[in-house]
């Protein structure tokens, strides 16, 4: 069993608060990703988290115990971080033993050697076990990492943002792969990342930090498509949510600068003035659309094109399958996807209709 | 408005080749991108082009006159690099003036300019302030406003996103296609980023290992990939392949499966395939699950991207991963077996020993 609990957790720098009353809890087996921008507190959570950092208030709990005097060693956790840290003029295999070896572990030999082949294996480096670290390629390094931190088979892996110093290709593949095998060997994950694609695509829940305090803890599905605050909505989703100033008067939203008119939800009530956003796939081109617009641009991207679509003053950004045969000045018809549209109060916050 | 013209331009250090000998032709108005990862020699050759780096063989053209040994002054061009290269003592409105009086434009002429770029750029704003006080956008607006200002007639730009954060890079990227759309001024652009450069350029040149490796708008190199090395470059994930071996009509794939390839391909497969040994490549939006699927799989992941699905296949042993795009409501749990077909429009062969694309006889 593993289960990590935050509560209201503050921390202060001399003059800066870099955590403010941040509270979450970790279940047995998931993978939990802290997302957010550089500065907004991710890697400090994981070093309180790791003990390496004392809280100015509140509590972290492990299996339900407070263990905010614990030291780092006795925390039972693995890092893994954005550098290898591997000892270079050592095997593999060496590097995969070290933690095991530790005195006070008092492992032998056979348990470590099982161990370590059980962790190559699943990291599929067993051909790598006698090379030098030095000789290998950025992936298989990251991969050596990870199986340091498998071997120890400890209560969490805490995460740095392990796969940012890779390529992109390199990362994409890998990050198929943690996934696999967080999924298949159920460990306890803590995993911090500013790319909001790692986060959706690896996390069982994410927490959206901004600058030290949490703004919304949810599955993928919920932050992508409930995001709580225009922060939020923008953080996740490429190309970007369309974000337009609205109006509604009399049970009818128009978007302001613009041509498009659509009747107010029937349930929950909106201000005068919001935001109103709109997720580039829910923009949808149909030849009796409701709207019309003129074609700005077109970004063909292989698998889709990005369309930007002039409406009046505003513009709007859709996605369509493949490349597209449209010609710029082109006059459009699209509708909006009405139960897929996301209304914001002026200060940010979603309003619920 | 320029041509330019690279006739086995090559660039050696001692005995290593950063460019291999490469001829290339930009047309007058053309948004041309120069794609590969670092090393592959993109940025050796954008600084050919300007001058900048002194060529080892071969000649470049603007516009018909050779340029090789001209002094980047005396070659028209502007640049835009990655980082911004203002002048931190100068307001916005004197760093874009500044290339004009060093032109020695007429003061009304150069009033003229600035105004309508600055109203382009939407910078209007922005004239009085000093650039250590703007945001890292606004930078790049400036940056690229100092150089549209002098009406060069080609533009060099080397990743001028680069350093700016993913948000900024979506919208910069949408402003400099518009601005290319406005001006029709002959671009150069170097990036390692394959969304970047499908979604700017006319035609995309790859680079790998100091050449060329395909020239074609995006929807060749993502259609058609001249060989393995674009078929995985571009695309978010790259193209699907997988090892096989053909025989009689029918490729034999691991995990006991047989892909019976379309009557058009059997020809040239035939043809082309020594020992039958091949790889074929699909899109992950190419391929489709469902029942009667010809392929058997087992699921290794499945994640979802924000608006749409992919679920990841192991076809027999976990090396072999298949990427499928599927629609947001459809998920599927860890280990289940599951059938696929592939798009026969969609399906490309290479071999594996060239690394080449096969080509059906005619356009393909």
């Amino acid at each position: 069993m593993s289960h990590v609990e935050l509560q209201h957790i503050t921390k202060r720098f001399k003059t800066v608060t870099a955590l403010r009353d941040v509270s979450f809890d970790i279940q047995d087996g998931e993978f939990f990703v802290l997302l957010g921008p550089t500065g907004a507190g991710k890697t400090t959570t994981l070093r309180v988290v790791a003990g390496l950092e004392r809280q100015t208030q509140g509590h972290v709990l492990f299996d339900g115990e407070v263990v905010d005097d614990l030291p780092p060693p006795d925390r039972d956790i693995a890092f893994v971080f954005q550098q290898y840290s591997l000892y270079p003029n050592m095997s593999v295999y060496d590097n995969l033993a070290f933690p095991l070896r530790a005195p006070m572990r008092r492992m032998s030999e056979d348990e470590i050697r099982r161990r370590v082949y059980q962790a190559a294996e699943i990291l599929r480096i067993t051909h790598l076990l006698e090379r030098r670290t030095s000789h290998l390629s950025g992936g298989e390094m990251q991969r050596v990492s990870l199986g340091r931190a498998i071997v120890r088979q400890p209560r969490i892996f805490l995460m740095d943002e392990p796969l940012s110093n890779l390529d992109a290709k390199l990362r994409e593949a890998l990050r198929v792969e943690l996934k696999h095998i967080q999924k298949t060997q159920g460990s306890t994950t803590l995993f911090v990342t500013h790319d909001q694609i790692e986060a959706l695509t690896m996390a069982d829940r994410i927490a959206v930090l901004n600058k030290g305090r949490i703004t919304q803890i949810g599955s993928p599905t919920d932050i992508y498509d409930r995001p709580a605050t225009i922060f939020v909505a923008q953080l996740v989703g490429v190309p970007r949510i369309n974000l337009v100033d609205a109006r509604c008067d009399d049970g009818t939203i128009s978007i302001i600068d613009s041509t498009v008119r659509l009747p107010k939800p029937v349930s929950g009530e909106l201000p005068a003035r919001f935001k109103l956003g709109v997720r580039p796939e829910h923009v949808q081109l149909h030849p009796q659309g409701e709207y019309v617009g003129e074609l700005l641009l077109i970004e063909p991207l292989g698998v889709e094109s990005i369309l930007h679509i002039k409406v009046g003053k505003q513009s709007l950004v859709c996605t369509v399958p493949g490349m597209t045969h449209h010609k710029l000045g082109e006059a459009l018809r699209f509708n909006l996807v009405r139960e897929r549209l996301h209304f914001f109060r002026e200060d940010g916050v979603r309003i619920q209709v | 408005m320029a041509t330019i013209e690279l006739r086995q331009v090559e660039k050696k250090f001692g005995q290593l080749h950063a460019v291999k000998p490469m001829d290339l032709t930009i047309h007058s108005g053309e948004f041309v991108v120069l794609l590969g990862p670092s090393g592959c020699g993109k940025t050796t050759t954008l600084r050919m082009i300007s001058g900048l780096e002194a060529v080892t063989g071969g000649h470049i053209y603007l516009d018909g006159r050779d340029v090789t040994w001209l002094h980047p002054s005396e070659r028209d061009i502007a640049f835009v690099f990655q980082f911004f290269a203002l002048y931190p003592h100068m307001t916005v409105l004197d760093n874009i003036r500044f290339p004009l009086q060093a032109q020695r434009v007429p003061r009304d002429e150069a009033e003229k300019r600035v105004s309508e770029i600055v109203k382009m750029l939407q910078i209007e704003h922005l004239l009085h302030l000093r650039p250590g006080s703007l945001s890292g956008g606004d930078r790049q607006r400036v940056a690229l406003a100092r150089a549209l200002v002098r009406r060069p007639a080609a533009f060099l730009m080397d990743e001028p996103l680069g350093a700016l954060d993913a948000d900024l890079r979506e919208s910069m990227r949408a402003e400099i296609k518009r601005l290319h759309i406005a001006n029709n001024a002959t671009t150069v652009y170097v990036t390692h980023d394959q969304l970047e450069a499908m979604a700017l350029g006319d035609r995309i040149v790859v680079m790998s290992a100091a050449e060329i490796q395909q020239v074609g708008n995006p929807a060749e190199v993502y259609y058609k990939p001249a060989n393995l090395f674009v078929a995985r470059f571009i695309g978010s994930p790259g193209m699907n392949l997988i090892s096989g071996r053909y025989a009689d009509g029918v490729v034999y794939l691991p995990g006991d499966n047989r892909y019976t390839v379309p009557e058009s391909w059997r020809a040239p497969l035939a043809q082309a395939l020594k020992d039958g040994e091949v790889i074929i490549g699909f899109r992950p939006e190419s391929a489709r699950i469902t029942e009667d699927g010809a392929l058997a799989a087992r699921v290794y992941a499945s994640d979802m991207h924000g608006a749409f699905n992919m679920i990841h296949l192991a076809l027999g042993e976990e090396s072999n991963i298949v990427n499928v795009r599927v629609d947001r409501w459809i998920t599927y749990a860890l280990d289940t077996p599951v059938r696929f077909d592939i798009d026969p429009e969609g399906v490309r062969f290479f071999d594996p020993r060239s690394e080449k694309a096969l080509r059906r006889g005619g356009a393909q």
